[in-house]
């Protein structure tokens, strides 16, 4: 993208994770609380819980990193 | 009609929750989003056709990665690693991590140079309009209809896996596509490329990672294959986890194969054509900044493509491994005809192409399951954008402005690019229909784009080191070639015991037949080229001038330290390749 303050696509990746992130996030605490009648194989890893920090703190920081305020040209 | 009716008609594979539903639901909002933010940066040729040409290494090496990182390569060589075992991951590595470091080191100068807009571009400076005519127009007809024809594949994954109505999931992709690529050009695309890496790592991961936890690990995942392959009477069961050791002979590996058809069918020809001359490919690094970026892009395509396997052929293997019925019997899957049509599906049968699908519904809950959905079919979106906008560009370019109209200004070549990407997007639909009335055709086009790629090397790779080859030798060598290809494919189909010949073994199955006749018909084209180039009139050197080996002064790169240089990296690489050969031997 063009320098002077655009939007880089690391942002929209940042914004993606961050979105998904908290999505999965919250869902596997919904099911930690509530465990669903068929779980998963190895449910009991409680993968969306750890996935779903991982990618919306990879977002977050992206987000922050590539956000328009810091107007840093991602390409 | 009921909506709810019109939406799922089909039984499905997994059933989707709301949450599964907003992540996709965001993913299609973001995406046009995109197209529309990036819409006002697309004003002139350079803009729309090659982003610019502003894209940093990283940022073109992660497209050029993911232009080949459908969801179709993603499901088909998971399923070819639960049918053939880890012989698949050939075409990760030896099939593609040598081309790419040739195309980074070798050939990207020469493109950049050059500043062509397309590789018929390139033949057009070197041999003249004949080959790029013949080049640019199969390029141009071949990625259009196998845009339809992911079209349709991807409709029918989402109607097995979702059970989406066909029609609607060709409507919705086709139209999202044609907006974005349609407003933002090749920037678009690129940037949702690059977004569609990181959803599928983000998505698919966690399925080798629980696998091999539930295997026991790498040797609990062999001790279980080689444990079913030998109660299912499966012949010579270690051959699923040995990459080159039964490679002497062609039965002696599930493939049907021997190790000259990879090396020399595969390493060689077929990948070099692929990543070296597939316009698809090539156009994403071709918008990098400068030559430097030029050459990185690749290598860092490299880098990651060397990882894929992680993500693509482990849970084909783990599926052969893991995967029960309800009964707790081992799950044979069966090719995708019988299990796809109503007998099987009757008989609740899977194809191999759904073992990725059945993995991520083994492990993957509410959420997880969403964003594996959404990687899947971001990368079918990614795959049509590619392809739409490799056409939009080579019919505006080589075809329109070399043959119609060849003085079109700027603005009407943009003009005619947004307008052909809506026409590719409409035959891209109407393919797709064309494959639902009568799929052999599928097959058919399928085949058809194969014989275009290795003849398209030898006369690329000539022209770029022989300032011998002549415009005539290029012209012929190109056409001899793709002649010999589709003369062999159709001397197999009528007399199929001509196998023996055309890849030296009757056991040869499919894929050692396409590394054959690639490896032939590019002796063909390259012999073709030399013995007609050798009687004709070359170019005089002044013409040569930024297009040949020797004849091109390749610019000093800035002086920068070791770690940013593209030959450092390379050097990385190719060790790293090495050792996964040997690991994995």
């Amino acid at each position: 993208m063009k320098s002077g303050g655009s939007l880089s696509i690391w942002f929209f990746i940042g914004l993606s994770l961050l979105v998904n992130g908290a999505l999965i996030l919250g869902d596997g605490l919904y099911e930690l609380a509530n465990p669903p009648e068929h779980p998963v194989v190895l449910f009991q890893l409680h993968a969306n819980i750890w996935w779903g920090a991982f990618l919306f703190l990879f977002g977050a920081f992206y987000c922050y990193r590539f956000g328009p305020r810091r107007g840093v040209n991602g390409h | 009609m009921n909506l709810a009716l019109f939406l799922l008609t089909e039984n499905q594979l997994v059933h989707l929750s709301p949450v599964d539903l907003v992540i996709i639901v965001f993913y299609f909002a973001l995406v046009l989003a995109i197209g529309l933010y990036l819409k006002n940066q697309a004003n002139t040729s350079d803009d729309f056709f090659l982003a610019g040409r502003e894209m940093t290494a990283w940022v073109a090496g992660l497209a050029f990665l993911s232009a080949n990182l459908g969801s179709l390569e993603l499901m088909g060589w998971a399923g070819n690693a639960y049918k053939y075992g880890i012989l698949a991951a050939h075409w990760y590595w030896v099939g593609a991590i040598p081309a790419m470091l040739f195309l980074a080191l070798v050939m990207m100068p020469f493109y950049h140079i050059c500043k062509t807009h397309s590789v018929p571009g390139y033949l057009k400076l070197r041999f003249g309009e004949g080959s790029r005519a013949l080049s640019a127009i199969s390029f141009a007809f071949m990625t259009v209809l196998m845009s339809g024809i992911n079209m349709y594949a991807m409709a029918v994954v989402m109607r097995v896996v979702l059970g989406w109505n066909i029609h609607l999931s060709i409507l919705v992709s086709s139209v999202t596509v044609a907006v974005y690529v349609a407003l933002g050009g090749l920037r678009s695309a690129i940037f949702n490329e690059v977004l569609q890496f990181f959803l599928i790592w983000a998505g698919a991961l966690l399925i080798p990672i629980l696998g091999l936890i539930e295997a026991g690990g790498w040797n609990g995942l062999k001790a279980r294959i080689l444990q079913n392959l030998t109660e299912q009477h499966v012949a010579n069961p270690g051959a699923y986890t040995h990459l080159w050791s039964t490679l002497g002979d062609f039965g002696n590996n599930p493939m049907g194969i021997n190790w000259v058809g990879i090396v020399f069918g595969l390493g060689a020809v077929l990948s070099m054509g692929y990543w070296t001359t597939d316009f698809l490919v090539v156009q994403r690094v071709l918008a990098a900044k400068d030559l430097r970026s030029a050459k990185l892009a690749p290598i860092i395509g490299a880098a990651f493509k060397m990882m894929v396997p992680f993500i693509v052929i482990l849970p084909g293997l783990l599926g052969l491994a893991l995967l029960r019925d309800p009964a707790g019997h081992l799950l044979r899957l069966v090719p995708g005809d019988l299990a796809w049509s109503d007998l099987g599906r009757a008989q609740g049968l899977h194809g191999y192409d759904e073992v990725l699908p059945l993995m991520l519904a083994r492990y993957c809950g509410p959420g997880l399951l969403g964003l594996g959905i959404t990687a899947l079919i971001a990368g079918f979106m990614s795959g049509m954008a590619g392809n739409v906008s490799a056409f939009a560009t080579v019919w505006t370019y080589d075809i329109y402005g070399a043959l119609i109209d060849k003085d079109a200004s700027d603005e009407s070549k943009v003009r005619m690019g947004r307008w052909c990407t809506l026409l590719g997007v409409a035959v891209s639909i109407g393919t797709a229909y064309l494959v639902m009335q009568s799929q052999s055709i599928m097959d058919y086009v399928q085949q058809l784009f194969s014989f275009f790629i290795a003849p398209l090397f030898g006369t690329v790779l000539l022209g770029m080191m022989w300032k011998r080859a002549t415009p005539a030798g290029g012209f012929w060598g190109l056409l001899a070639g793709t002649g010999s290809s589709v003369g062999m494919w159709a001397w197999v189909k009528v007399n199929p015991d001509a196998v023996k010949y055309v890849a030296l073994s009757s056991r040869a199955q499919d894929q050692a037949q396409n590394m054959f006749r690639a490896l032939w018909c590019w002796l063909i084209c390259v012999l073709v080229t030399v013995l007609v180039s050798l009687v004709t009139k070359p170019k005089p050197d002044s013409e040569l001038a930024d297009l040949v080996y020797g004849l091109t002064p390749i610019p000093r790169e800035e002086r920068v330290s070791v770690f940013h240089r593209p030959i450092f990296w390379a050097v990385i690489v190719l060790i790293i390749f090495v050792i996964l050969q040997i690991i994995f031997w």
